[in-house]
């Protein structure tokens, strides 16, 4: 029972990642009806420049609380990805509005390399280390329980951001123009939301849960490399998919669900039989499954087709 | 015209099946001998082609946008080298009562044996998957060749992940180009067909083509099995070119190398293809001395050509030759 709830926490922990990127996927696809493939490349960026920021401040020598470093480097990365993703959109993503959706998704499959290799040049290849923004220590109370003090972080923090989502989606005008664009974009245009500045924004908050979705993810695993992003990346957005696509709430749950289901599975994988080699193949069952079982995924509504 | 063209172009590469027989991988009349270096990279380039064209059969002429082609090449590698490798004997053995048998009819089999495993494959994936669109089917495709990749890094008798080595160098140019050759013909003579309008048809408008009585999923599991045979058997050729395989060789990056080339070449152009395989992969070889600079540059190409030219760099290559001015 305690190994079950530890897998749990586990699964939690990572779950709350998947959730922060699968968001991002979510939200873009609400206005643009594509999948950002370049989504988890920003996570890697936003970790690395978190990494960088806790140096440089390190080395500037303030004296600051760790909570205080913490924080300003999780901004920092949040603010760069979230730059980052704006650019994106504009260079890459904006000449394409009117075209076929195949051409969107070979091009974001290209800013995803593009990304990837860069960092590849300027970050080097080797794993880095990744510096560790809160105290690890554990908080372990429950018999053979181990709770660490980041993991608890990761979850709280991770949901205070997924609250802060919320209250922009659905208390403020941007996020009242979000919604009106995703229910219908030609409607919206002519109600007076101004498409290309709400499809920035959306792009720019998505790459900020992203980028923070990377600090914590380096965190959880202190490690860090520029192709860190690919199966995060495409687990989150499998997480996007399975919770329904479009559906903020169901990124959230479909990133926790999938984060605790992978844990469980490796977790379990003698018992059940499967080699743990088989890690990332069980998200790609999950997707697979979903598609052809639920395709609308757990909290999506069927869409008609219209000719 | 166009089925013209395809057919002229296979029926030039069908003369390099003469050296099929030949044994040996250094080409002779009425090539010089070359060095192993140029004759690698023209190897190399036989099976991009081969890949390449296999992949715009799906991609390209059916308009279903596939990322898994690598986990196809890696049945098709793995399918062919374990006849090879593993069972080659008892198969020469067993076929040995009635003929003695050059290691070319067993190099035949073990092909075969690559492409039509693929093809099953295809047909696996291709059916559950092929209901879905676009994006959706871009990623599930993905997901199926890693799962094809993590099953084959798993499995002990496949040498896991330390792949399997020692694999005979069965492959020569005249077997390369052979296969480029059926490949072309095959997927070129299959699109212009009467039946292989429905590709065409599938891939401009999948709504409209299903009201006018076209078995959508039908063409769909088709064009992907067909696909997934003639990348079984480029894999098995690479197989039996570089001696031997991994699963990390065949990887993602793997799918996109021939993405890059369909792109390029112009999706549903056999020739722009064709013509693409052959500039990447000299290309490849250019840039082979700054590795570190060959994927941002492929990177970029697929940003920069998609927002100028998304019809491909070469797509309407066929229109420069003299002989297709009219059309």
């Amino acid at each position: 029972m305690n190994e079950f709830l530890q897998q749990l926490i586990n699964g939690i922990s990572l779950g709350s990642v998947y959730a922060l990127i699968a968001l991002g996927y979510t939200m873009v696809y609400g206005v643009l009806r594509f999948i950002n493939f370049a989504h988890g490349d920003v996570f890697m960026i936003g970790a690395f420049s978190a990494m960088f920021g806790h140096s440089l401040i390190k080395r500037s020598g303030l004296v600051m609380p760790d909570w205080l470093v913490a924080l300003v480097v999780l901004t920092l990365s949040m603010v760069v990805g979230a730059l980052l993703g704006t650019l994106i959109e504009k260079l890459a993503y904006k000449p394409l509005r009117e075209r076929p959706r195949l051409t969107v998704l070979i091009t974001a499959i290209g800013v995803s390399l593009l990304l990837e290799y860069v960092g590849q040049l300027v970050f080097g290849a080797a794993p880095r280390g990744f510096p560790s923004l809160i105290e690890s220590k554990s908080l372990g109370g429950f018999g053979s329980l181990q709770l660490s003090s980041v993991q608890i972080t990761v979850v709280l923090v991770s949901g205070g951001l997924l609250m802060g989502l919320r209250a922009i989606v659905m208390r403020t005008r941007m996020g009242l123009s979000m919604r009106a664009l995703s229910l219908n974009p030609t409607a919206a245009a002519l109600m007076g939301v101004n498409t290309n500045v709400v499809i920035s924004f959306t792009f720019g908050l998505g790459s900020a849960l992203a980028a923070a979705g990377g600090v914590f993810y380096a965190s959880l695993y202190q490690a860090i490399d520029p192709f860190m992003g690919v199966l995060p990346g495409m687990k989150a957005f499998i997480a996007a998919v399975l919770g329904g696509i479009g559906v903020l709430p169901g990124a959230a749950l479909g990133g926790v669900l999938l984060g605790v289901l992978e844990t469980l599975v490796v977790g379990y994988s003698k018992v059940l039989g499967i080699p743990s080699g088989f890690r990332d193949a069980v998200a790609f069952l999950i997707l697979i499954l979903i598609l052809l079982f639920k395709p609308t995924g757990l909290l999506g509504k069927a869409h008609r087709e219209k000719v | 015209m166009k089925s013209k063209i395809s057919l002229l172009i296979a029926v030039l590469f069908f003369g390099w099946l003469s050296f099929c027989f030949s044994g040996h991988r250094e080409a002779s009349w009425p090539l010089p001998q070359f060095d192993g270096y140029l004759l690698s990279i023209l190897i190399l380039i036989g099976i991009n082609i081969v890949s390449a064209v296999s992949l715009n059969l799906v991609n390209g002429h059916t308009g279903q946008f596939s990322l898994g082609h690598a986990g196809f090449m890696a049945v098709g590698a793995y399918g062919s080298a374990w006849i090879t490798l593993i069972h080659g004997k008892e198969i020469l053995s067993l076929m040995g009562v009635f003929v003695s048998m050059p290691a070319e009819c067993l190099f035949l089999i073990a092909l075969l044996f690559g492409g039509l495993f693929a093809a099953v494959t295809g047909l696996i994936v291709g059916i559950p998957s092929l209901r879905l669109r676009g994006d959706y089917l871009a990623i599930v495709t993905l997901g199926f060749g890693e799962i094809i990749r993590v099953i084959l890094q798993n499995s002990d008798a496949l040498g896991g992940a330390r792949g399997l080595a020692g694999i005979a160098s069965y492959t020569t140019l005249g077997w390369t180009f052979g296969v480029a050759a059926l490949a072309i013909y095959v997927v070129g003579t299959l699109v212009n067909s009467t039946y292989g309008r429905g590709f065409l048809a599938v891939r401009d408008d999948e709504i409209a083509a299903e009201a006018m009585g076209i078995n959508t999923t039908k063409y769909k599991v088709v064009a992907f099995a067909v696909g997934a045979f003639f990348s079984g058997l480029a894999g098995g050729l690479y197989a039996h070119f570089i001696g031997y395989i991994n699963p990390e060789g065949f990887n993602f990056l793997k799918s996109v190398d021939v993405v890059v080339i369909v792109i390029l070449g112009g999706m549903g152009s056999t020739a722009g293809v064709t013509v693409a395989a052959v500039v990447l992969t000299l290309l490849n070889e250019l840039l082979r001395q700054t590795e570190q600079y060959r994927m941002i540059v492929f990177a970029l190409l697929l940003i920069v050509l998609m927002i100028l030219r998304p019809q491909g760099l070469i797509a309407d290559f066929g229109r420069l030759l003299p002989w297709r001015r009219r059309a």
